[in-house]
């Protein structure tokens, strides 16, 4: 009972980002996805990407308001890295050695798909900021990711007033907007 | 500067800044003005989005730095094997007795047995391996001789019987690979495209145990390509791998195809695979690539005693011999192995006519 209530105060950490829980699920769980990797044609770059993605699922899966965890933090992991590299895997015209018997696994197919909308969803943002060039991409950044105050990033961009800063910020947002939707709307 | 007000509006309001007269006022221009609405509608999602962004990156900054904390402190490794290290030690420290009591009664055991099979077995037929260079005859020779007689041969009138195998170019430069047992003990070699060109060549370095040689062309008649359409392999192979090579079994390239039968070589050699493909003395050295077009070994051997039982030497290998040299000699450290196959999703046929002229006959005398 113990146990089980220890990894809902870490998923709910990992929700806040909270960087102890973030730390202690990860050391607790990298080895067995470095081994899982590396027994399977990976090398220990591939076992922190495909590692690191699992913790981006399992966060997206802990913030949502209905999750509940059916399994042990480690047995979801392990079954969505196994999904993940098992994916790379065929990309590359290879295949896993079976090891389904050694670990438990749940389905974690939807969580993925979910995931994997995510991801292009981040990576159509990401782009569209990216192209965007300075200033405006940090003047963004400063007030929509970092919400700064409209003064203060005036400071911090040397505007003479908070006004002008306002209206580049307007500017800026309304490219990014375009730019955004544009990818956005082809996805969908 | 309207719009810029609006959106100011549109941004407080969605983040719940305005006080309840503004939030009134505002909520009815929404309710009159369906293009307000619809501004706030998508404002809102785009906003969220941004929120999702912001977050999302938070935690790959934040898996990040976890990742280089916990190896900093040692709680994570990126090498799984040490991570059974301690039990091995503990494992030593409880049975250290034992072990010691049991390795001296075993190394007795192990002389008294040795000696009586020293005693009692025939000699060992130690050639299992042939290598599969050929000594070419007088005879073969002299027909070759008559063949070639338009070009003049760089190979002196003199030599009478040459050591052949074969090789491919590593690096534009003129840098060619083969085997150690086609030029060992030989000083002079003279290598021949696929169009019966001769070139100088001299021996830079020959690794035995590896059964690699590293060649470079001295010729001034040597012009070098502007790439290599192949490059090695770096992880290791699957077994019954469609595989092929080329080589010189005659004086004419040759090409052959077959699979990968098992990972390891001959007694379990890790550094080589064994393949099932048709091979002949002077295929020695040739390249081994996979479907598409990647170098996965160096041909080296094949059983004497069993039919279709041929050995290659590991990328792995090789990329320790290239290293090893580079070491050895401070001149050779540009040596640069190719990494881009343009060889991948071409037909056969078609990556052969790409290959070919980079995969040379070996004489050495």
């Amino acid at each position: 009972m113990k146990a089980e209530y220890n990894e809902q105060l870490l998923l709910k950490g990992l929700a806040n980002n909270d960087s102890k829980a973030i730390e202690t699920i990860y050391k607790e769980n990298f080895q067995v996805i470095l081994s899982l990797i590396i027994n399977n044609n990976g090398s220990s770059d591939d076992a922190r990407d495909v590692f690191q993605e699992a913790m981006i699922a399992l966060y997206e899966k802990a913030q949502s308001q209905s999750f509940v965890l059916t399994c042990r933090i480690q047995t979801y992991l392990y079954s969505v890295c196994r999904r993940l590299w098992l994916k790379r895997l065929q990309q590359n015209g290879r295949y896993l050695y079976d090891s389904d018997s050694v670990s438990e696994t749940v389905a974690v197919e939807e969580d993925l798909e979910e995931h994997e909308r995510k991801n292009a969803e981040f990576a159509i943002m990401d782009r569209a900021l990216s192209s965007l060039g300075e200033p405006c991409k940090s003047l963004l950044e400063a007030y929509y990711l970092q919400k700064k105050d409209m003064q203060e990033i005036a400071k911090e961009f040397r505007y003479t007033n908070a006004d002008n800063a306002k209206n580049q910020k307007y500017k800026c947002l309304m490219r990014l907007k375009k730019l955004f939707f544009a990818q956005f709307n082809i996805g969908e | 500067m309207d719009d810029i007000l609006l959106l100011e509006a549109i941004e407080n309001y969605l983040s719940g800044k305005m006080s309840a007269e503004e939030r009134a006022y505002f909520e009815n221009l929404r309710k009159t003005t369906p293009e307000i609405d619809q501004m706030v509608v998508e404002h809102g999602m785009f906003l969220q989005q941004m929120d999702t962004y912001a977050a999302h990156r938070n935690l790959k900054h934040h898996l990040h730095e976890a990742h280089i904390k916990l190896i900093e402190t040692g709680e994570i490794t990126e090498n799984p094997s040490q991570t059974t290290k301690a039990k091995v030690i503990q494992l030593w420290r409880k049975y250290k007795r034992v072990a010691t009591i049991a390795a001296s009664v075993g190394g007795v055991i192990a002389l008294v047995i040795s000696v009586v099979v020293v005693a009692v077995s025939p000699a060992p037929n130690n050639r299992a391996v042939t290598e599969l260079s050929r000594k070419v005859d007088n005879l073969q020779k002299k027909t070759d001789a008559l063949n070639t007689e338009v070009r003049k041969s760089k190979i002196p009138e003199s030599i009478t019987q040459t050591n052949n195998g074969s090789s491919f170019l590593i690096d534009t430069r003129g840098f060619i690979l083969t085997n150690a047992h086609v030029v060992q003990g030989l000083s002079n070699v003279v290598v021949v495209n696929s169009r019966g060109e001769e070139f100088k060549a001299r021996i830079i370095s020959v690794d035995g145990s590896k059964d690699l040689a590293l060649l470079k062309i001295d010729d001034e008649d040597f012009q070098s390509p502007s790439s290599l359409p192949y490059n090695f392999k770096r992880t290791a192979s699957d077994l019954a791998e469609e595989i092929y090579t080329l080589g010189y079994p005659r004086n004419t390239i040759v090409y052959n195809q077959g699979y990968m039968s098992a990972l390891t070589g001959f007694n379990g050699d890790t550094l080589s695979y064994q393949l099932s493909v048709t091979a002949n003395p002077g295929n020695s050295g040739g390249p081994v690539l996979n479907k598409n077009g990647e170098i996965i070994g160096v041909l080296s051997g094949r059983q004497e005693q069993a039919e279709g039982v041929v050995f290659a030497v590991r990328t792995k290998a090789i990329h320790r011999f290239i290293d090893q040299v580079k070491k050895a000699d401070t001149s050779l450290e540009k040596i640069k192995l190719p990494t881009a196959s343009s060889l991948k999703g071409k037909d056969r046929p078609q990556q052969i006519k790409q290959l070919q002229e980079y995969v040379y006959q070996v004489k050495a005398f």
